[in-house]
């Protein structure tokens, strides 16, 4: 099966100051179509920008990132937005549900930027709700939810406007362990049922097991023995 | 739903959203009760016809000429009518009831102001009483004078107790007319002057002229004080809207620091809202760089932000412009006297709206940029 995600010779660095720190050096990988992809590692060692990279968020230095066959480095800020919108669903450490608007509508947002009609949208919001179990919450605002609520109302959103890829950036970090492990059980599904590529950074080792393949990195580089590497930051 | 998250984004925090409102509410109170004073000055400015001239000694206004060149300005070129009157300076019971009071040649007066609206029963009566006088609907009120009313003026320039009969009461025809006004016959005023000082008689201290067409208005005062030229009494002849400004004139400084208060208003409402609207977007930083993430570009942004601004600014100036009424008739209360014509105009309504406007955008303008350029990886707060 072809790679949903290459990456090719992807560096990438910032600027602190005078300073030229490198985050990520002459990294390549692939990412197979419906993979569940664990991206492990020290604090600091890339992991998130990589994500960021992968998600179209920021731009590398140099190297390509092609994603279905289109090269996203090559692409403007407002191409990249639309391919966002299209094609990447996210998934975040702290929710980033916007407070003052309901689950429901909180759901909905990505899909204001479709053409979807106003019936469409909520018969697809409600879709996205019953998945993830909380369609008798959809008037509850995110104060109202719990963490795990609230991370299922985030996946929700990610889903909900059917992309092919979900990033997700410590999605357990902010859970207690039952909630992490709904959490992760929910990704798993939308995995191996869906079909969802879902590529995940964590630290934690239970859920970098719920995934089916677990990538180690370390000072911007992957690392030669991912499984010796899982052993140590186990 | 966009609209119902802009709405809720400014009641985030109610308590700063509120106190922001509060302040813009009283910065165009402020702002329209000044700008209504400026106006209330340029009263007799804005009132004045562009067919009225006024001549006068060309030394000064305190100085004045003689009742015969009445005849000699009638026959000037272009001349339709011709007033004479004197400034009387008169009060009523004590010098805090001061009021503006003139002796006019009635008859050709109230031909070239028929701004002053009078019944013509009420007209017709006070032409024929010799002491008779008319008075502003307003003075009447502030007095609770009614017709056939005897009123004593006490005369500072023509000294003495002076008694009137109020014969007629007149209306502004629009609401920049003064109301407050009290003119009497001239005749009645000269005869007693020709009694007590005869050296006074026979004078005037203005001329009102009215002339066919504005546009011949110039060349008749230049032809009239052509006329008096080398004479006892020299004129100065100007239109009526000159006249008036050499008046405002004379507080030109007053109105100056006036208009710069209102500028400083603006400014500093406008750092307030500008300050508010910084803090919110830097709260919400993360939540712009999740709508980035999700796709949502730099106009949305642009759109969320500003329109926030101009939500909390629009309702503060509606309760500013609401409350600017019910205060400038309380002002009016306080010093009326000194400025008869006291209307907030649709021009001032018209500024308000406008100043507020552009502090919302203005307010909006760094915010905005610092939510659009922010990189999402920085906005989001992971970069690892």
């Amino acid at each position: 099966m072809a790679p949903i995600i290459e990456i090719k010779n992807l560096t990438k660095s910032y600027r602190r100051g005078n300073q030229s720190i490198i985050v990520l050096e002459n990294l390549s990988l692939d990412i197979k179509e419906n993979d569940f992809l664990a991206l492990m590692g020290p604090s600091g060692s890339g992991k998130s920008t990589l994500l960021n990279l992968i998600a179209g968020l920021d731009k590398a230095d140099s190297g390509s990132i092609i994603v279905q066959g289109i090269d996203i480095s090559l692409l403007i800020e407002t191409e990249l937005a639309k391919w966002r919108a299209d094609n990447v669903g996210f998934i975040f450490q702290f929710y980033n549900l916007i407070p003052v608007l309901t689950a429901f509508e909180n759901v909905e947002l990505p899909l204001i930027l479709t053409k979807l009609s106003k019936k469409e949208r909520k018969e697809h919001v409600f879709t996205a709700l019953k998945l993830v179990g909380l369609e008798d919450r959809m008037d509850h605002y995110p104060g109202q939810l719990s963490g795990g609520q609230q991370q299922r109302v985030a996946i929700a959103r990610a889903v909900v406007t059917d992309p092919a890829i979900l990033v997700a950036d410590e999605p357990t970090g902010d859970l207690d362990r039952v909630s992490a492990q709904e959490v992760l059980k929910l990704m798993e599904n939308l995995c191996s049922t869906i079909g969802k590529t879902i590529v995940m950074v964590t630290h934690d080792p239970r859920a970098a097991k719920k995934a089916g393949n677990i990538m180690y990195l370390d000072k911007g580089v992957l690392a030669d023995d991912p499984q010796t590497s899982f052993q140590e930051c186990v | 739903m966009i609209l119902k998250l802009l709405f809720r984004n400014a009641f985030r925090h109610r308590l700063r959203t509120v106190l922001t409102i509060c302040g813009i509410c009283v910065a165009i109170l402020a702002f329209g009760l000044l700008r209504t004073v400026i106006s209330a000055w340029y009263a007799g400015v804005n009132a004045s016809s562009a067919t009225r001239l006024v001549t006068r000694n060309s030394i000064s206004l305190i100085f004045p000429l003689p009742i015969s060149y009445k005849e000699k300005i009638r026959n000037v070129d272009g001349v339709k009518l011709v007033s004479a009157g004197s400034w009387f300076g008169g009060f009523y019971i004590n010098e805090k009831n001061f009021f503006a009071n003139f002796a006019v040649e009635s008859k050709s007066y109230l031909d070239l102001y028929p701004e002053f609206v009078i019944p013509s029963d009420q007209k017709s009566s006070y032409l024929k009483e010799r002491k008779g006088c008319v008075v502003g609907v307003k003075l009447a009120k502030r007095f609770g004078w009614k017709l056939g009313d005897t009123v004593v003026l006490k005369g500072t320039i023509y000294p003495g107790n002076w008694e009137f009969v109020i014969k007629a009461i007149y209306k502004g025809r629009d609401k920049n007319v003064d109301e407050s006004q009290f003119f009497f016959h001239w005749e009645y005023l000269n005869e007693t002057v020709k009694k007590l000082w005869a050296r006074r008689a026979d004078q005037v201290g203005f001329y009102m002229i009215g002339v066919t067409s504005p546009d011949i208005a110039a060349v008749a005062a230049r032809n009239i004080d052509k006329m008096f030229n080398n004479s006892f009494a020299e004129t100065l002849t100007e239109t009526e809207k000159a006249f008036q400004m050499g008046f405002v004139s004379l507080s030109q400084t007053i109105l100056t620091v006036i208009e710069l208060v209102t500028m400083i208003v603006i400014v500093i409402i406008m750092v307030v809202v500008a300050n508010t609207m910084a803090m919110s977007v830097r709260e919400r930083m993360n939540e712009y760089a999740v709508f980035k993430t999700l796709g949502f570009g730099g106009l949305f942004l642009a759109f969320l932000i500003l329109g926030e601004s101009l939500l909390i600014t629009s309702l503060g100036c509606i309760m500013g412009i609401i409350l600017t009424f019910p205060a400038a008739d309380a002002f009016m209360g306080a010093v009326g006297d000194y400025f008869p014509i006291f209307n907030i105009s649709t021009q001032t309504i018209y500024l308000d709206i406008i100043a507020s406007f552009i502090v919302g955008v203005v307010a909006a303008i760094f915010p905005v940029r610092q939510a659009i350029t922010v990189p999402i990886a920085s906005g989001l707060g992971r970069i690892g």
